[in-house]
C-alpha cells in the first residue's frame, strides 16, 4: 500500500565518522553469535537487488565447518542507472573494509576480496591506500584478515554472485547451477559470504548504532534506508539515502521534472511504472499485503513525456543481448528474439499480436533461465509492453 | 626474452601462476599493450600452464580485454539508456568528425580507437565516456573536442 | 543424514537415494526427461534448459539435470507449464539453428531433430537468426568438419575435449549473442592442438561436429573396374556396427559385416586384426630388445617405459603435449598403417597386382585414423599406404545405401592373405587389449610357457578404470632371455587422453617405474572411438567390451604368434621381427609439435 509520507532523507551511509577503528575493536569484542542475532533482528536485506536477508547469509556461512572461507564485496555495479557503490567506495571505503573484517570475524573467513568493476579502475589508487592503512591496523592489532581487490574487465553478468566467483577463479563469468549456494560452496568451492557494497555499509551502521535504530526506519519487510541512484529526466540527478517504503508518487513529486511519464525502478532488469500507477507503487521488498512493491538495487530512472518507450526498451534489450553470458538457451536466444521482435513489429514486418508471443517468451525466460539476468528480462519487457503497447506498434 | 615474454613473466611473478591469476595477468598485458595478441595469449598459456584455448575463451568474454589491435587511447562512449537520452549520439558524431574514424575503428596514426560501451555508472552526469581508465562526464560536443585536443597535444609533445 | 529422500514424481511417491538429481530419479521411475546438454560421460552443465521440470511451491522451473532431489519435493515432469516452456526453448534453439535436416549428416540420428519431432514443432514464428549471422564451416581437417550453423552451444564438445581428453582444443568464446564454440584464436581445427580423436563428434548432439566422410570416394573406387579395392576392418568395428543397423549394443557382427563388405563390392575383405597380431610381434620384440639394452647393455639412451603407438589420437597428443618423450613411443606403426604398407607390397606381390591399382580402404572406429592415413610419412609402400578411412558409422551408411538387409545376411569369412587373426588381435579394440595381447606373446617368448592366467585371460589389465596397473614376474626364462629372470615386468594401461596425461606427467617427473604402457586416446579404447556409433556412454562401452572379450574366447587361436598367416608373412617376406623389411614398412618416426 502506498503511504503518503514525505520522502525521508536520512544520512547514515555517507556520514563521515572517523571511528572505524573503535567500532571494529569494540565489535570484535562481542560474541559472533550475538552479532549475528543483532544482524538478523535488524532485518537487513541485501542491497544488490535480490534482497536476501543478510543476517541469515552470514549465519549459514558461519555454521559451515569448512576451514577456509571467504568474504566478497560485490562492487561490480553494472546495472544501468546504478552508481551508488562507486560513491560509497570513494567517500567511505573504510566502512566497507570494517564491515568485511567483522563479517570475517563472525564467519571465520580470513580473506576478503572486493570485486571492482573495470569501469571503476580510477578508484584503485585511493582504495589501495585505504587498504594499506587497514592492513597496518590489522597487523597492529593482530587481526588475521586480509583484503585484496580483484578487478573486473567489462562484463555486467559478473555482478551475479556465482559468475563473479567464476571470474575470480580465472574463467569466463558464466553463472553456476544453484544449489549449491555460495554460503555452501562459493569462491574456490569454499563457503563464501558475498554482499553488495551498500549492504556491508549498512552492517557497519547496525553494529555501530544497534539494530533497533536501523529497524525503526523503513516499513515492514523493508527495514532501514537505501541509497537511490536518481537519473534521467530529473532536475536533481544524484545519489540519495532515503527510508524504504516510500511511494513512487512522493518520489516523483520530489524528483520529477513536472512531466514524468514513467519511472524505471531497479535498472534495466527492474520494472517500468507508468504515471497512472505511481500512487500504488511503493519502493521496497516483496511481502507487503497490498499495492505493488518494487525491490531495487536503487536505480531510479525518470522519463518525461518526450521519451519514446520503444527506444527505452530497445536500449535495454540491446544491453541484455550483449551482456547475457550466452550459455543458456532461453536467455541467449530469447534476448535476440525480443530485440529483433520489437523492431519487426515497429516496422510492420510482424503483426501487433507478435508482441503477445514475445510476452509469452519472456514468461518462459523467467521460468527457465539459469540466472537472474535471463529471469528478469521479463520485468522491463512486460511492464513496458503492457503499459505502452501503442508506442511499440506505431 | 622478448618484451612480451618479459611482461608476462613479470606479471606471473606478481600475480602468481594459478588459474586465478589469469584475469589479472590478462589485464596487465592489456594495460601495457592495449590489446591481447595471439603471441601474448600463448605466452600466458605457457607461463601459467593452461590451454591456450582457455585463455582465448576467457579473454573474449570480457569486453575490456581487446583481442584486436587498438590505438594508444581507447575511447569508450557509454551507449546505455541515460547517456543515450542525454545526447550520446552527438558526442559520438563529434568524435567521429574530429578523428575521422567510425565506431570500432582506429586512427591511422594508431592514437585513438573509438568504441561504445555499456553503462559506466555515471548516469547522473550523462553522457559519459572513458578514455583508457579516465572518466569524462557531462559531455557536450565542445567539451569532447577540448578533451581530445588535450590528448593530441600531450602526444604531440612526446 | 538419511540415505534416502521421499519425493513425488507426477503425483506418485517414490524413495530416492540422497544426492540423486531429479533427472536420475525420473529415469529410475521410467520417465524420460528430454536433455541436450546433459551427457553421462560429462559433468553437469545445465545450460540448454530443455530438461526443466516444475517443483511444487516454486514459480520458476528447475533444470532436472542440475537439481538434486530434496526431501518432500513434489515434481511435475510434464505439466502444462513445463511443456509450454520446453516447447518454446526448442523453438528458440531452432530459430538459431540451420535446420536443413534433409541436407544434414546427422539427419536421422540427431538429438535436436528428435526433440523437435517429439514436440511437433511445426511452425517457426520466431525470427530466423541464421541468415543474420556469419556462421562458418571448418572443413580443413581430414578428420572432422565443424559447422557452427548447426551448433546449439550445449558445450558438450568443450567438456569432452577438456574432461575426457584433457586436450582443450575447443573452448567457448565471446558472450551474449556472439557466444560460440571455437578454438584458440578461432583457427581451423587442423591448426590447433586437436588430436582428431573425434570424441567431440561422438558427444555432439547435432550435426555441428561430424566426421569428414569419404563415402563417395569409396563408391567410386569400387565402381572402377581397373581398381582392386581391398578393405580392412578394425577390431572394434565388429562390436559397434550392429548398433547402427538396429541391434542392441554388445552384439558382435563379424560374419555379417564381412558378408556385407563382400556384397558392397570390395575385391578383398581383410582384417586389421591380422596386423594387430603383427604389431604384437614387432612391438613385443621391440620391448624385449629395449629391456635387454637397458638391463644388460646398460644403454642409457634407451627410453623406458615404452609406450604403445597404435592409437593415432594418442600419437598426435604426445607430439603436441610431451614432444620430449617421443622416443618413449614404440616405433611401430598402427595396425592400420602396417596393413596399408603391406597391402601395396606383400599382398600386391603375392596376388600379382600392381600396387598402383590397389585402393586400400579401412573401416575404423576412429576419426584420428583418417588423419593418420594423410600423414606424409605414411607412404612407405611407395604409394599412399591407406587411401580412404571410413568410420563404423560410414560403413553403416554404405550398407544402408546398398539396400542390404544386414540382419538377414549369412555370416561369411574373411578372405585369405591378411585375413586371419587371433583373439589377441581382436582385443586390441578394448582398453588393456594391446597390453594383454603383448603379454600373451612376450611372456611366452621369454619363458616358453603360456601366461600364468586362467584361460589366457589377463583380468588385471581389463576393466574400465582410467588407469590400471599390473605386473608379471618372470621366472625361469629360456636361455636367450635369462637376464630377465626374476624381473617384475611392470605395466600400465591408460585410456582417455585425460588419463594418458596424468600417466605421462608421472613419466615426465620420473616417478613412473613401468616398463610398458598402453595408451589409447578414447575412453574404453577403440570400442569407444570417435568413429563408433552414437550415442556412447559407459554402459554401451561396457557391453561392447563384453562382446570383444567373448569373441576372443571363442576363437581357436588366442595368441598373435600362433597366427599361421603371421608365421607365413615372416617366413615369406619379413624374415624376422624388427628386421630390415619391417623397419622400412612397419616402423615410423614422430614429429614434434607445438603445445600452444
Ligand atoms: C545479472 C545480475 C547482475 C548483478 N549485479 C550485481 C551487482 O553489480 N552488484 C551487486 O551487489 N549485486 C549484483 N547482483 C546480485 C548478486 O548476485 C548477489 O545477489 C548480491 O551480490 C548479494 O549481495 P546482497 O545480498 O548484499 O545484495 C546481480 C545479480 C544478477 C542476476
Ligand atoms: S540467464 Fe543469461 S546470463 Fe544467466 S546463465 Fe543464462 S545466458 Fe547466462
Ligand atoms: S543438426 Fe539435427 S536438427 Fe540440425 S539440421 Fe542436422 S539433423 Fe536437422
Ligand atoms: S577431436 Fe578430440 S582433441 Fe580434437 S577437438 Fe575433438 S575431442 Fe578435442
Ligand atoms: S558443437 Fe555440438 S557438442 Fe559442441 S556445443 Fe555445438 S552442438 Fe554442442
Ligand atoms: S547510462 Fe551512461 S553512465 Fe549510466
Ligand atoms: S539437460 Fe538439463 S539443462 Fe541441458
Amino acid at each position: 500500500m502506498a503511504t503518503s509520507n514525505q520522502l525521508k532523507r536520512v544520512d547514515f551511509i555517507f556520514r563521515n565518522e572517523n571511528d572505524w577503528e573503535k567500532i571494529l575493536s569494540s565489535t570484535l569484542e562481542r560474541k559472533p553469535q550475538e552479532l549475528i542475532n543483532e544482524l538478523i533482528s535488524s532485518e537487513l536485506k541485501g542491497r544488490g537487488g535480490a534482497g536476501f536477508p543478510t543476517g541469515l547469509k552470514w549465519k549459514l556461512t558461519a555454521e559451515s565447518k569448512e576451514k577456509e572461507k571467504y568474504v566478497i564485496c560485490n562492487a561490480d555495479e553494472g546495472e544501468p542507472g546504478t552508481f551508488k557503490d562507486r560513491e560509497i567506495l570513494s567517500r567511505v571505503p573504510y566502512k566497507v573494509l570494517t564491515a568485511m573484517a567483522i563479517c570475517g570475524y563472525i564467519t571465520g573467513a580470513k580473506k576478503g576480496y572486493i570485486y571492482l568493476r573495470g569501469e571503476y579502475k580510477f578508484l584503485l589508487p585511493e582504495l589501495n591506500k585505504v587498504i594499506d592503512e587497514f592492513e597496518y591496523y590489522c597487523k597492529e592489532t593482530n587481526l588475521d584478515f586480509k583484503i585484496s581487490i580483484f578487478m573486473g574487465s567489462g562484463a555486467y553478468i559478473c555482478g551475479e554472485e556465482t559468475a563473479l566467483m567464476e571470474s575470480m577463479e580465472g574463467k569466463r563469468g558464466e553463472p553456476r547451477n544453484k544449489p549449491p549456494f555460495p554460503t555452501q560452496a562459493g569462491f574456490m568451492g569454499k563457503p563464501t559470504v558475498i554482499n553488495n557494497v551498500e549492504t556491508l555499509v549498512h552492517t557497519f551502521t547496525i553494529f555501530k548504532y544497534g539494530a533497533k535504530k536501523f529497524y525503526d526506519l523503513g516499513v515492514q519487510y523493508s527495514r532501514g534506508t537505501k541509497l537511490f541512484s536518481v537519473s534521467g529526466d530529473t532536475p536533481k540527478p544524484g545519489i540519495y539515502e532515503l527510508e524504504l517504503g516510500m511511494s513512487l508518487q512522493d518520489f516523483v513529486y520530489e524528483f520529477g521534472d513536472g512531466d514524468t511519464k514513467a519511472v524505471q525502478v531497479g535498472g534495466a532488469s527492474g520494472f517500468l511504472v507508468p504515471r497512472k500507477k505511481f500512487k500504488d507503487a511503493a519502493i521496497g521488498f516483496k511481502g507487503k499485503l497490498t499495492g505493488i512493491s518494487l525491490p531495487t538495487g536503487g536505480s531510479m530512472m525518470l522519463f518525461n513525456s518526450s521519451r519514446s518507450m520503444f527506444n527505452v526498451l530497445d536500449n535495454y534489450l540491446e544491453f541484455f543481448r550483449e551482456e547475457s553470458c550466452g550459455q543458456c538457451t532461453p536467455c541467449r536466444v530469447g534476448c535476440q528474439q525480443l530485440l529483433l521482435g520489437i523492431k519487426a513489429v515497429k516496422r510492420g514486418e510482424k503483426p501487433a499480436s507478435y508482441l503477445d508471443k514475445l510476452l509469452r517468451l519472456t514468461e518462459t525466460m523467467q521460468y527457465t533461465a539459469k540466472c537472474g539476468l535471463g529471469q528478469s528480462v521479463a520485468n522491463s519487457f512486460s511492464s513496458i509492453v503492457e503499459n505502452f503497447r501503442e508506442e511499440m506498434i506505431y | 626474452m622478448d618484451p612480451i615474454q618479459t611482461l608476462v613473466k613479470n606479471l606471473a611473478e606478481k600475480h602468481g601462476r594459478s588459474r586465478e591469476s589469469v584475469l589479472p595477468i590478462l589485464q596487465g598485458v592489456v594495460e601495457q599493450e592495449k590489446f591481447l595478441s595471439e603471441r601474448s595469449m600463448i605466452e600466458i598459456a605457457r607461463e601459467i600452464d593452461i590451454p591456450a584455448a582457455d585463455v582465448y575463451g576467457t579473454a573474449t568474454f570480457y569486453s575490456f580485454l581487446e583481442t584486436k589491435p587498438t590505438g594508444q587511447f581507447i575511447i569508450r562512449v557509454c551507449k546505455t539508456i541515460t547517456c543515450a537520452m542525454k545526447g550520446k549520439n552527438q558526442i559520438l558524431f563529434a568524435i567521429e568528425d574530429m578523428l575521422k574514424i567510425g565506431l570500432g575503428e582506429t586512427t591511422p596514426d594508431k592514437q585513438f580507437t573509438l568504441l561504445e560501451t555499456n553503462c559506466l555508472g555515471w548516469c547522473h552526469k550523462a553522457p559519459a565516456m572513458l578514455i583508457n581508465d579516465e572518466i569524462y562526464t557531462e559531455l557536450t560536443p565542445e567539451k569532447v573536442r577540448e578533451i581530445l585536443s588535450g590528448y593530441m597535444k600531450v602526444n604531440a609533445n612526446h | 543424514m538419511s540415505k534416502k529422500v521421499n519425493i513425488t514424481i507426477n503425483g506418485f511417491p517414490v524413495e530416492i537415494a540422497t544426492g540423486k538429481t531429479i533427472l536420475e530419479a525420473a529415469e529410475e521411475q521410467g520417465i524420460t526427461i528430454p536433455t541436450l546438454c546433459h551427457h553421462k560421460d560429462l559433468c553437469v552443465a545445465g545450460n540448454c534448459r530443455v530438461c526443466v521440470v516444475e517443483v511444487a511451491g516454486q514459480n520458476r522451473l528447475s533444470a532436472a539435470c542440475a537439481t538434486p532431489c530434496e526431501e518432500g519435493m513434489e515434481i511435475l515432469t510434464n505439466s502444462l507449464k513445463v511443456r509450454n516452456s520446453r516447447k518454446q526453448i526448442i523453438e528458440l534453439l531452432l530459430a538459431e539453428h540451420n535446420a536443413d535436416c534433409t541436407k544434414c549428416y546427422r539427419n536421422g540420428n540427431c538429438e535436436l531433430q528428435t526433440l523437435a519431432s517429439e514436440y511437433k514443432i511445426m511452425t517457426q514464428d520466431f525470427i530466423e537468426l541464421v541468415p543474420l549471422k556469419h556462421f562458418s564451416i571448418d572443413a580443413y581437417s581430414p578428420s572432422i568438419i565443424k559447422d557452427d550453423s548447426k551448433c546449439i552451444r550445449c558445450q558438450r564438445c568443450v567438456r569432452t575435449c577438456a574432461e575426457l581428453q584433457g586436450v582443450n582444443a575447443l573452448t567457448v568464446a565471446h558472450k551474449g549473442d556472439k557466444m560460440k564454440i571455437t578454438t584458440f584464436f578461432e583457427k581451423a581445427m587442423r591448426d590447433v592442438v586437436c588430436t582428431n580423436c573425434g570424441q567431440c563428434v561422438n558427444h555432439c548432439p547435432t550435426g555441428a561436429l561430424v566426421e569428414r566422410n569419404y563415402i563417395e570416394e569409396v563408391w567410386e573406387a569400387i565402381a572402377n573396374p581397373n581398381k582392386h579395392v581391398v578393405v580392412q576392418t578394425a577390431p572394434a568395428v565388429r562390436v559397434g556396427l550392429g548398433e547402427e543397423l538396429g541391434l542392441k549394443p554388445g552384439k558382435s557382427v563379424t560374419g555379417k559385416m564381412v558378408a556385407a563388405l563382400k556384397r558392397l563390392g570390395f575385391d578383398s575383405v581383410l582384417d586389421t586384426d591380422f596386423t594387430a597380431d603383427l604389431t604384437i610381434m614387432e612391438e613385443g620384440t621391440e620391448l624385449l630388445t629395449r629391456l635387454k639394452k637397458a638391463l644388460v647393455d646398460n644403454d642409457k639412451s634407451v627410453a623406458l617405459p615404452m609406450a604403445t603407438s597404435c592409437s593415432p589420437g594418442w600419437i598426435k597428443y604426445i607430439e603436441h603435449m610431451f614432444p620430449e618423450h617421443l622416443n618413449n613411443l614404440s616405433t611401430c606403426k598402427s595396425p592400420q598403417q602396417m596393413f596399408g604398407a603391406l597391402a601395396k607390397t606383400y599382398y600386391a606381390n603375392a596376388r600379382n597386382i600392381k600396387p598402383e591399382d590397389i585402393v586400400s580402404v579401412s573401416i575404423m572406429p576412429c576419426t584420428a585414423k583418417k588423419y593418420e592415413a594423410f600423414r606424409p610419412e605414411m607412404h612407405d609402400s611407395g604409394y599412399r599406404d591407406v587411401d580412404y578411412v571410413l568410420t563404423t558409422r560410414e560403413l553403416a551408411i554404405l550398407i544402408k545405401q546398398a539396400g542390404l538387409d544386414f540382419n538377414k545376411l549369412e555370416p561369411a569369412k574373411y578372405d585369405r592373405l591378411m585375413g586371419e587373426s587371433s583373439g589377441a588381435g581382436v582385443i586390441f579394440g578394448a582398453t588393456g587389449g594391446v597390453m594383454e595381447a603383448a603379454l600373451r606373446t612376450a611372456y611366452e617368448i621369454v619363458t616358453g610357457r603360456e601366461v600364468p592366467f586362467e584361460n589366457l585371460n589377463i583380468i588385471p589389465v581389463r576393466g574400465s578404470d582410467g588407469i590400471r596397473e599390473a605386473s608379471i614376474k618372470i621366472e625361469n626364462p629360456v636361455e636367450e632371455w635369462a637376464f630377465l629372470d626374476g624381473v617384475e615386468l611392470k605395466c600400465a594401461v591408460a585410456h582417455g587422453l585425460i588419463n594418458a596425461k596424468s600417466v605421462m606427467e608421472s613419466v615426465k617427473a620420473g616417478t613412473a617405474d613401468y616398463h610398458f604402457i598402453e595408451f589409447m586416446a578414447c575412453p574404453g579404447g577403440c570400442l569407444g572411438g570417435g568413429g563408433q556409433p552414437i550415442p556412447t556412454n559407459p554402459e554401451i562401452r561396457r557391453k561392447r567390451a563384453e562382446a570383444i572379450y567373448a569373441e576372443d574366447e571363442g576363437l581357436p587361436i588366442r595368441k598373435s604368434h600362433d597366427n599361421p598367416e603371421i608365421k607365413k608373412l615372416y617366413k615369406d617376406f619379413l624374415k624376422e621381427p624388427l628386421g630390415e623389411v619391417s623397419h622400412h614398412l612397419l616402423h615410423t618416426k614422430y614429429t614434434k609439435r607445438e603445445r600452444y
